[in-house]
């Protein structure tokens, strides 16, 4: 193996594995940090800067940085990421002024965004501070896509959302409200200097079976919650069945209970390790008494006297192989449920009625437009598409991150640049030493357990649809939760000159991640000298080491971050240094970037 | 945060033993010892080898004098036995805890100081009498703890870190112990874990008195240019001649070597020494050659590392005095003490 060259703006990024996760890149340790020093108003425009709503997204995120959390490698559990997220929310205080503002003047190009969900929303974010006039779309009432109308407020209460939402609006962002687009080559016909897509894929799935069509008591999952978050559906029948066993299933069931339900089952067609829930939101329905039944399978609909009274469903039986894959699958026999409604909560397509076939847009398989991963242009110039429109259905997160992208393609695109043009991440070294074993982070390994997040008595949840069920994190849970952040972007950082070959850094380390080997050596057999199961994660190799020509090598999957070994070297051949990686959105695309490491 | 002890962490990866302890299972304290101090690999050279042969913490004791090599013992195997004696009395301390229990695994800490100068008595009769134990003599030439005087180890024309020369002649432990009749007589350097582990494990396993002499450098007093024991001489110096590689019974031998290259040992618990890069005919089982070697090599720069003696043969202190070969606390406490009557017929015998 080579010499790893740490100057690659990825090598650092990935190790830390939360930020490297999130769609977004959102700097974690870096925020965790600021919350340890009651820097809450930082923590929280720290966040901002990268995934826009802090205070939604630390309720409601998918939070891909949780399971990707190096702590989780030797914990049970890993760093309560989003719940911390929540608290820099919650404790922001007053930050308005520090937003971004509306500019005295605007640059005269107008941009249309169409729907007006968090991709859209980013996309404003990023670009009317800059000058351009963005003016949103909206079908509906009111603004935040699925963020209103299908995420409970149970989870995500209305103020939060509008929030969030306002401190764009007030950025000079017109929104139209009851404004849905009918027609592309409208559109196009009102010379806007770009187009964004953000309209989402919220057209939930049927089901068609025997009996479907009979009774209007059967409802599609995504459309039932919209009502019921526009006021249109206030109750429900004493006996649910929900079909599916994803996320929209949780906010069914979940919901239902809230408009007067009495048993709730979610009918799952294969086993629980197959379930595409999140664990939390399993976890989060069964403590409110939802039935989970596996290995259902629907077949009909019992209608009698012109009522939906039951749904029958085939009893499933799997083989699996040692890899819990499922090769075989065979019906044991049939069971008819009785219920009042039933929900449907089976997936999300992609539609696009309104685009015309001649618009200049093409669309590809399962009707899916044609866009590039990294420009989200479509195949017609000037016209973005970001969110659940560009890949179908995905989440806030990923939406966020779509319209980054798309703002900084709209901008060069509206500049007259090459919207692939664009500059890339880079990384710069900050020190962290203080003195003799002191750093300005706190290296302690804290072997405390996750904080649990407390939630509101089953009693009080039910008595109204909005009452938020997560309490966030009390003082002590904070103090707590922070210390467990392993600051994995505090990087360890190896000067092959300095090193004596003493084997001090390799003894200590409590992870046994470190060793020396003779050099040029193969992948497998450094991995091999160091126990290193992911190769996932890099292999640190250094350069060549004065007194024996051996490299020093270092298995960054386990690596806590601990300094231990930086403590122990005689001569700081080993230190930790904080890791600033800097991503470029659409505002600082000119401030050079690409700089490598010295 | 001002340094803090080592936390013991489960990976979830980690590798374990046929015991099902991990390798920070056999951790202890957090050393004191200045950063990079050659003891501390020593130290973890240890915690690897007892790892490794999966001997249960509890089933060990540590036994050491005063010097900061002798501090080691509480840096390792915090879940053992152990007793820091006064300056070059650990040898007698381990004869006596030997006699009373030779059911344990035994392992002495020690310093050039402490072994060379004040114990020197006490060390050369631990070897005589063939106890049975692993002795680790951390060897850095000077006095570390006392804070860098020349010890009876430093080297003909070394200078010491304020420029004086030393103008005795060195204490060679080696060479010491081959003319006092040990039966395994082993020169290591601290950064070199590998050999440093598979000697210690070799060491552990022989029945009798084990001399591991480690080159130790102390960077605080002793790594300086002109030192012979700085870890710039130590890498460019040593020379590893003698692999020894302790195989388990019923344990497969794995690498394949060529005709001549390898030598076995049996060692007394059925498992096997395998000792291999034997150079032209050179028999770590002949003193006389061994004797040799280490005297052709001594005005030379050059540091011979590796197993140089080794007898399997010999009877360790318990075998040759007779001695029960039950832990006292097991035997029965009328055995132990049969009375006054006994006592006094004993007596009479002597008069
Ligand atoms: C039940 C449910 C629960 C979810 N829970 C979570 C969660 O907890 N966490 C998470 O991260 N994600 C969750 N998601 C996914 C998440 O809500 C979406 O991925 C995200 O909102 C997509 O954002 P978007 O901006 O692409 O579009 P959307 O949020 O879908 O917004 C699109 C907007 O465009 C409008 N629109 C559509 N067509 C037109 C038109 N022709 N003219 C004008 N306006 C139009 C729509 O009315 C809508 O307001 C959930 C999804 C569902 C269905
Ligand atoms: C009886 C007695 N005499 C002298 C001392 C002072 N003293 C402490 S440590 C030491 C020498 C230790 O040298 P060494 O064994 O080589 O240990 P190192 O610190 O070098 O590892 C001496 C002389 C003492 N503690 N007790
Ligand atoms: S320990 Fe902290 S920095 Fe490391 S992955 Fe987890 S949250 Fe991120
Ligand atoms: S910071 Fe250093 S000592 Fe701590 S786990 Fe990482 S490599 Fe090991
Ligand atoms: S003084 Fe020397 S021997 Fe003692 S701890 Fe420091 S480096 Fe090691
Ligand atoms: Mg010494």
């Amino acid at each position: 193996m080579r010499p790893t060259n740490v100057g690659d703006p990825d090598y650092f990024h990935k190790v830390v594995d939360c930020q490297w996760a999130c769609p977004a890149h959102t700097p974690v340790p870096a925020y965790i940090r600021l919350i340890a020093q009651g820097q809450y108003g930082d923590a929280y425009l720290l966040n901002r800067a990268s995934n826009v709503f802090p205070g939604i997204l630390g309720r409601v995120c998918d939070r891909p940085c949780e399971p990707a959390c190096r702590r989780g490698r030797v914990d049970e559990a890993p760093v309560a990421i989003c719940r911390l997220k929540r608290v820099a929310a919650d404790h922001r205080g007053d930050i308005e002024a520090q937003l971004p503002k509306k500019p005295a003047k605007t640059n005269g190009k107008r941009i249309a965004l169409i729907g007006a969900g968090p991709a859209s929303f980013t996309v404003a974010n990023d670009l009317a501070p800059m000058g351009y006039e963005c003016t949103i779309f909206e079908r509906q009432s009111a603004p935040g896509g699925l963020m209103r109308s299908n995420i409970p407020a149970f989870r995500l209460p209305e103020h939060i959302l509008s929030e969030e939402l306002n401190y764009i609006l007030d950025m000079g962002v017109e929104l139209k409200l009851g404004a849905g687009v009918e027609s592309m080559k409208a559109l196009l016909d009102e010379n806007w200097d770009a187009i964004f897509i953000g309209t989402g894929a919220a057209k939930g799935k049927d089901l068609i079976l025997p009996g479907r069509d009979a009774s209007d008591r059967i409802h599609i999952g995504t459309d039932w919650l919209d009502s019921v978050a526009f006021e249109h559906t206030e109750n429900i029948g004493k006996n649910v069945l929900i079909i599916g066993v994803g996320n929209t299933a949780m906010d069914c069931c979940r919901t239902s209970l809230r408009l007067g339900a009495k048993t709730v089952k979610v009918m799952a067609r294969k086993p629980r390790a197959f379930f595409k829930a999140s664990a939390w939101e399993l976890d989060d329905a069964e403590e409110e008494d939802i039935e989970i039944l596996v290995n259902h399978s629907p077949k009909s609909f019992v209608i009698e006297n012109g009522k939906l009274v039951g749904m029958v469903f085939e009893k499933m039986e799997y083989t699996l192989d040692d890899a819990g894959r499922i090769t075989g699958q065979s019906v044991s026999g049939e069971i008819t449920i009785p219920c009042d409604d039933v929900i449907l909560a089976i997936g999300q397509d992609n539609a696009f009625p309104w685009i015309e076939k001649d618009a200049g847009i093409e669309f590809g398989k399962w009707d899916i437009p044609k866009v590039d991963e990294a420009t989200f242009e479509s195949t017609k110039a000037g016209v973005f598409f970001g969110g659940d429109a560009a890949f179908g259905p995905k989440n806030i997160i990923w939406a966020v991150e779509h319209g980054h992208q798309a703002a900084i393609s709209i901008d060069k695109y509206c500049q007259g640049k090459s919207v692939s043009d664009r500059t890339p991440d880079d990384v710069k070294l900050a020190p962290t030493k203080m003195g003799m074993f002191e750093w300005r982070y706190s290296n302690a390994y804290d072997d405390s357990d996750r904080r649990k997040m407390r939630h509101v008595e089953l009693v009080d949840r039910f008595s109204k649809l909005d009452v938020e069920v997560e309490l966030g994190f009390s003082p002590e849970q904070i103090a707590t939760e922070v210390e467990r952040c392993l600051n994995c972007d505090v990087q360890t950082v190896f000067d092959a000159p300095l090193c004596e070959e003493c084997d001090a850094c390799i003894d200590i380390c409590p992870v046994d991640c470190l060793s020396m080997e003779a050099s040029g050596q193969p992948e497998d057999a450094l991995r091999t000298a160091l126990h290193s199961t992911e190769e996932e994660q890099a292999l640190f190799v250094s350069d060549s080491l004065p007194l024996t020509g051996r490299v020093m090598i270092k298995d960054e999957n386990v690596c806590l971050h601990c300094g231990l070994c930086a403590e122990r070297c005689p001569t700081a051949a080993w230190d930790m240094q904080e890791g600033l990686i800097h991503i470029h959105h659409a505002n600082d695309q000119d401030a050079g970037g690409g700089e490598s490491l010295s | 945060m001002s340094s803090f002890a080592k936390p013991l962490i489960r990976r979830k990866d980690a590798p374990t033993n046929d015991l099902g302890l991990i390798r920070a299972d056999y951790d202890g304290a957090m050393s004191t010892l200045c950063a990079g101090c050659g003891h501390d690999s020593v130290t973890a050279g240890l915690t690897r080898a007892f790892f490794e042969l999966s001997i249960a913490p509890h089933k060990a004791v540590k036994v050491s004098g005063i010097g900061c090599s002798s501090k080691t013992t509480a840096y390792f195997l915090g879940q053992s036995h152990g007793i820091n004696t006064v300056h070059g009395r650990m040898p007698a301390v381990a004869t006596g805890a030997v006699a009373a229990n030779s059911a344990l695994s035994y392992v002495g800490v020690s310093g050039d100081g402490d072994s060379l100068s004040i114990g020197l008595g006490q060390f050369v009769h631990a070897m005589r009498r063939n106890v049975n134990m692993l002795y680790m003599l951390e060897n850095n030439g000077v006095y570390g703890l006392t804070k860098g005087q020349f010890s009876a180890a430093a080297d003909f024309g070394a200078s010491s870190k304020k420029g004086e020369i030393n103008e005795q002649p060195p204490l060679d432990p080696v060479s010491l112990a081959l003319s006092v009749g040990a039966t395994f007589v082993a020169r290591a350097f601290s950064g070199d874990k590998d050999q440093l582990v598979s000697l210690i494990k070799a060491g552990l396993k022989h029945k009798g008195f084990a001399l591991i002499d480690v080159i130790s450098p102390c960077v605080s007093f002793n790594d300086h240019k002109g030192s012979t024991k700085s870890y710039a001489h130590a890498y460019k110096y040593y020379h590893p001649a003698i692999h020894a590689d302790y195989v388990p019974v019923g344990k497969e031998i794995t690498a394949a070597y060529q005709a001549g290259e390898l030598l076995p040992v049996e060692m007394h618990d059925g498992g096997t020494l395998q000792l291999r890069k034997l150079q032209n005919g050179y028999d770590p089982r002949d003193r006389a050659r061994a004797m040799a070697k280490v005297f052709e090599t001594k005005d030379s720069d050059e540091t011979v590392t590796g197993l140089l003696y080794i007898d399997e043969t010999q009877k360790d202190m318990h075998a040759l005095n007779r001695m029960e070969a039950r832990p006292l606390n097991e035997i029965p406490y009328a055995e132990l003490n049969p009375g006054a009557d006994k006592l006094e017929a004993l007596q009479k015998k002597f008069r």
